[in-house]
């Protein structure tokens, strides 16, 4: 089995930023940012690691909206990409992005297809399979 | 001194999958760059909802047809990990084997490519035609040469026989020679020197707050390997990250040339080491929880986040590749090269955008 299973801890939004700046100055690293469109809530997901070790920080945005998240670019400058992949596949705004790419980071043809989650009928009906 | 803007790709001779670069240029230097990618991205990831958790791994194995038994494998963990199932011990063995042949293989056809890049077609070449020798012993084993098709949740699919690993092991003696010729010239060419020293120079804190991950952290003095963590046969046989403090292209190329030797070296261990008994522990139920695995593909490290509820489909599914992590450290070390060292500049962190574009 895994020797790091790693750990959750809510933040809240506007805790997010100063959060993350502790971890910073204490030395981790950024190892992602990801999103999850849940039928409760949208979460966003912050990992850090530190000599091997990881840590993660969740976020959860009201499920009907609005989804808005404080940029970390001006803590960790290479959260630029993982915000911009928030906003293109999950319509997550992003607000003080320093590399904004304005919708343009992915060329996808359905705009925001990781937005939301389809129910479960309509999963069961595209598998071919009973829900 | 006139600014010109310059696009490299996402069509590019260099370029095997598409990347985009507005590249700043005045007179002959880059002065800034600005990255693209998203051409081809998948969605893989939302098959999690449509398919069985079991049934994903081959999902997960195609999410890059270079790493892509190490992207089985990280997936199968986590699901072992959210299950609480012991995978047997020669079934982590095998694993470990398997991984590490597609990090010989996949330096092999960066070190190829990389020779390509600076217009050196016989050194091209002559790494290929040695990675043709460990994708034979990759057929022999699993059947395949890109996709293996031999891990599952629980352990893996198929066993080596010993006479299998006695071939193996004396086909690494071969493989190990050959590679010597061929680093050879990789590392003591004064052409290739000429082209990588000093060239894209990333220093270590740079290295590290930009998230960089596997041998373009290592290259600058970031002591990183998440094989080091124990995982599958990692936790008998331990790996010692392979670090250079000068962060430039030639130590790139020659912490990924030394990793070429460690990785035959573990191959041999798990060989000698490798105990009897089952390959894999019947698995059922549905797995519940969220957890964030990672592990140490050619490129770096690669994070998985599985989010699942207790049913047969998984909620979430995330990956974040080792090129999405090296892609602000192209971008740092780009300011400064010159026009023609674009090209090499862009390989030396072995972007993969297959992987990127999952």
């Amino acid at each position: 089995m895994s020797p790091d299973p790693g750990s959750f801890t809510a933040v809240e939004t506007a805790a997010l930023v100063a959060e993350v700046r502790l971890l910073r100055d204490a030395g981790w690293r950024l190892v992602q940012i990801g999103a999850a469109a849940l039928p409760t809530a949208m979460e966003v997901i912050y990992s850090f690691d530190l000599g091997g070790k990881i840590t993660n920080r969740r976020v959860s945005l009201p499920v009907e909206g609005p989804h808005r998240l404080p940029s970390i670019t001006s803590v960790y400058a290479a959260a630029a990409l993982y915000e911009n992949e928030l906003h293109d596949l999950f319509r997550i705004q992003v607000e003080g992005n320093i590399l904004d790419f304005k919708g343009k980071f992915y060329r996808t043809t359905v705009p925001f297809p990781f937005a939301s989650r389809p129910s479960a009928p309509a999963l069961a009906a595209k598998a071919g399979t009973n829900p | 001194m006139a600014r010109t803007i310059i696009p490299f790709g996402p069509q590019h001779p260099v370029l095997p999958e598409p990347i985009h670069l507005d590249l700043a240029i005045e007179d002959e230097k880059v002065v800034d760059v600005l990255p693209s990618v998203g051409f081809i991205h998948r969605g893989l990831e939302r098959l999690v909802e449509r398919k069985d958790f079991q049934e994903f791994v081959y999902v997960a194995e195609r999410i890059c047809g270079i790493c892509s038994f190490i992207h089985g494998q990280t997936y199968c963990q986590g699901i072992e990990e959210l299950m609480q199932v012991e995978v047997p011990a020669r079934a982590q063995y095998l694993r470990t084997i398997w991984g590490e042949l597609s990090r010989l293989h996949s330096h092999l056809l960066w070190l190829g490519l990389l020779a390509d890049s600076f217009g050196f077609e016989s050194l091209f070449m002559h790494s290929w035609r040695v990675r043709e020798r460990i994708l034979d012993q990759i057929e022999a084993t699993t059947g395949g040469r890109v996709i293996f098709g031999s891990c599952k949740i629980g352990g893996v699919r198929r066993d080596i026989s010993p006479e299998a690993l006695a071939v193996m092991r004396k086909e690494l003696d071969v493989i190990e020679r050959d590679m010597r010729e061929i680093v050879d010239v990789f590392l003591g060419d004064s052409s290739v020197k000429r082209r990588l020293q000093g060239v894209g120079v990333l220093s270590r804190d740079d290295a590290y707050i930009l998230g960089c991950v596997g041998p373009t952290a290592r290259a600058s003095g970031v002591a990183q390997d998440m094989r080091s963590l124990g995982y599958a046969a990692f936790r008998d046989i331990k790996v010692e990250p392979i670090v250079r403090t000068e962060g430039d292209s030639y130590a790139r190329c020659v912490v990924r040339c030394a990793e070429l030797f460690q990785s035959v070296d573990i191959i041999r261990q798990a060989i000698d080491r490798i105990p009897p008994g089952a390959i894999e522990t019947k698995v059922t139920g549905f797995p519940d929880g969220e957890i964030l695995v990672r592990t140490e593909q050619p490129r770096g490290e690669v994070a998985y986040y599985l989010r699942a509820n207790g049913s047969r489909n998984l909620q979430r599914f995330r990956v974040r590749t080792p090129t999405f992590a090296n892609l602000p450290a192209l971008v740092r070390m780009l300011p400064g090269a010159n026009l023609a060292d674009v090209p090499v500049l862009v390989l030396t962190i072995d972007p993969c955008i297959s992987c990127t574009e999952r």
